[in-house]
């Protein structure tokens, strides 16, 4: 099964890329997806994510056809 | 009930304007409450020539709307209309309009701060200024937007 995962802001900047496209055998949660994407980064401080747009903490299930986002605490306004 | 992403500068008294006329609702409201974020040209002691917003398209449309759905659920409001600037913005330019009509003050006060401070918290938008000298830094908090900043 695949998964998308996008990153944003300066976690773009840290990972060093906008995105991954992950193959998976079974659901994941969202911190081993962290983990498969990004094995020599340690999990930041104050990340948010997201499952098909909606907040999700990091023990949330991502499955096939999911798109996950990673990103820090936002800013707007 | 609209929200709107701009990624040119828009006037926030126009957006009023059109929106009030377009909904039909005169005689009904008695409260405006409206809130205009404009970007100030210094930040955290720096001076701050530039700034870009980054968002993540479909979830930031998705987050305001729920936002504005919460608050309409918890109080009497006849309209609401958020606007929110994109990409690249410029010093005295207008980053947010938050305006909300209802028949009573108290209702338009309290749903207009409650889509505020939630959008401030939860709406997946990022700031990255530009600094006088060239630097350019991502905000990394919002301000608590309650107290007085030191």
């Amino acid at each position: 099964m695949s998964i998308k995962v996008l990153y944003f802001a300066s976690l773009k900047d840290q990972v060093g890329r906008s995105g991954d496209e992950l193959q998976v055998s079974a659901p994941v949660s969202l911190l081993e997806l962290w983990q498969l994407a990004n094995p020599d980064l340690p999990l930041p401080n104050a990340l948010l994510a997201a499952v098909n747009m909606n907040y999700a903490s990091l023990d949330s299930l991502a499955s096939d056809g999911d798109e996950v986002a990673f990103f820090p605490p936002v800013t707007g306004g | 009930m609209a929200v709107k992403l701009s990624d040119t500068v828009f006037d926030p008294w126009q957006e009023i304007a059109n929106h009030q006329q377009a909904a039909g609702m005169a005689g009904k409201y008695g409260a405006t409450a409206v809130f205009v974020g404009t970007m100030r040209d210094f930040n955290q002691g720096d001076a701050v020539c530039g700034m870009y917003l980054e968002h993540y398209p479909g979830m930031t449309e998705t987050q305001l709307q729920l936002i504005v759905t919460q608050a309409t659920s918890q109080w009497q409001v006849l309209e609401t209309l958020v606007v929110h600037r994109v990409g690249r913005v410029e010093p005295n330019d207008t980053l947010v309009l938050v305006a909300v009509w209802s028949e009573h003050r108290g209702d338009a006060f309290d749903a207009s701060r409650f889509i505020m401070e939630n959008l401030k918290s939860r709406a997946p938008f990022w700031k990255r200024e530009t600094l006088a000298n060239g630097e350019q830094r991502w905000v990394d908090k919002n301000s608590g937007g309650y107290k007085r900043q030191s």
